[in-house]
């Protein structure tokens, strides 16, 4: 039940929005997320969205990652993480 | 969208090069550490993460699953508000073939009216579409499903509802099993989700107090393993800190509003888990301005206490203490299956057996495949 999966804000209308991920919408309360906007990611658990992702948080720690570890982090983030800030 | 959680953070290539990291640290002993959170073994289990840790390093389901952990007293009283009450049960549907007295499935058998839900919004908004029945919501789950039980019912639901509370706490069970002798342990993996809700700063004092180290960790291949890297390190120096290995979901304030939720709404008390007993300040009740919303209180029943918590031959009880693993008790994928179970443990998806079960045998996970030996 700590099960909470990240999902990207698609409508705000007050404490009510839908959230998306994979294709899937899904209606999420936006109590617990007062700051949240739109194309946020959030993650959601019991209908609830309980946090914003930082999605440059994100990115940082596996630009990190790679730094330490050597090499890209993912076909995807490479181009990502190449770019300067 | 790139760069975006969980693609990275399930890159097989990336894993295997962590895993070899966390391979080549030296620690000084042999290391276990402790999660607990069910999420985190099934994340542990899908991706096969024990295969690929040194043989120094040994990590441990405990106290995770909050449903594993609800007295069978407190499914009495939901069960008895929808049997003798009338009302209808509004449920999360992992509880629902938990054994009790009767578990809710049982109930449902015998004519009670039982809704699964997956948000106490949903069981709010039954309420309001049934006017005429009183609806009683089963509240249970950690931190991170108590702030949306408590946003819901600031939100004020309609007359007609009402809420059976076994909420649970993590820090007081983390503190418990370390009070227990057979149980070392060298520090802790802490529950990202639970993490983002509460923050991390009042676990900082636990780390220091306590004298262990500890690592808040995602849910992704890439969060565990590096959390365990970060454990490893903080056990090898000797420090007693707290890590956040999960950045990106975690700060040190938590969410603050959904902190504030919990605050108005509950308090902690002292309460029972199934199979481990009493601990102190470890349950959550409700504020004296929201009971009028105690179902308990509303329908006249009082908990059980004589109910059996462990039925003869379950080992769910030192399962959810990380004394043993699920193998070892005797009734593990034989008298005790997810078709069949006989203690929580099997019952849950959060659960210890279960997780074990569900992934004892599969296809080998992706950072396995075509890599060199």
């Amino acid at each position: 039940m700590c099960l909470a999966i990240p999902m990207k804000l698609v409508e705000v209308a007050g404490a009510d929005g839908v959230a998306e991920v994979g294709g899937v919408r899904r209606a999420v309360r936006l109590d617990l997320v007062p700051g949240a906007a739109l194309a946020d990611h959030v993650l959601v658990h019991a209908g609830y969205a309980i946090q914003v992702v930082d999605e440059e948080e994100a990115r940082a720690t596996l630009a990190d990652l790679a730094l330490l570890l050597g090499g890209p982090v993912g076909p995807a983030d490479v181009d990502e993480t190449m770019s300067g800030p | 969208m790139t760069g975006h959680a969980p693609d990275g953070y399930q890159d097989p290539a990336l894993v295997r090069r962590l895993a070899e990291e966390l391979a080549a640290q030296r620690p000084p002993r042999r290391l276990t550490f402790m999660h607990v959170c069910g999420t985190h073994e099934n994340a542990i289990g899908r991706h096969a993460l024990r295969d690929l840790l040194p043989d120094w390093l040994r990590v441990v389901a405990g106290p995770g699953c909050p449903v594993c952990v609800c007295p069978p007293a407190d499914i009495d009283v939901a069960v008895r508000c929808a049997l003798g009450g009338g009302a209808v049960l509004a449920t999360f549907g992992d509880v629902v073939r938990v054994p009790s007295r009767l578990s809710i499935e049982q109930a449902r058998a015998a004519g009670a009216d039982v809704r699964v839900v997956y948000s106490p919004a949903d069981a709010v908004r039954l309420a309001r579409e049934t006017p005429g029945r009183e609806v009683v919501f089963f509240a249970l789950g950690f931190e991170t499903t108590a702030c949306t039980v408590a946003a819901a019912l600031r939100a004020g639901p309609p007359q007609n509802f009402s809420v059976v509370v076994a909420h649970r706490l993590i820090p007081p069970a983390m503190a418990h099993v370390l009070a227990l002798p057979d149980v070392p342990l060298d520090g802790y993996v802490l529950p990202g989700h639970v993490m983002t809700v509460m923050g991390t700063r009042e676990y900082e004092g636990f780390a220091a107090r306590h004298g262990v180290p500890l690592s808040v960790a995602g849910f992704e291949p890439v969060d565990i393993l590096l959390s365990l890297t970060r454990l490893v390190g903080l056990a090898t120096r000797g420090e007693a800190a707290l890590d956040n290995a999960y950045p990106r979901a975690v700060r040190r304030e938590g969410n603050p509003a959904a902190r504030a939720a919990i605050d108005a709404v509950f308090e902690p008390v002292d309460a029972r888990w199934r199979g481990i007993g009493l601990i102190p300040a470890s349950g959550l009740a409700l504020r004296p301005a929201f009971r009028h919303l105690d179902a308990a209180a509303r329908f006249g029943i009082a908990p059980d206490p004589t109910l059996r918590d462990i039925e003869p031959g379950c080992q769910c009880h030192r399962v959810m203490l990380g004394m043993i693993d699920p193998p070892e008790c005797g009734l593990f994928g034989r008298t005790c299956t997810p078709e069949r179970p006989v203690g929580p443990c099997m019952v849950s998806a959060e659960g210890t057996c279960r997780a074990w079960q569900r992934y004892a045998a599969g296809a080998p996970p992706a950072h396995r495949s075509g890599g060199q030996p």
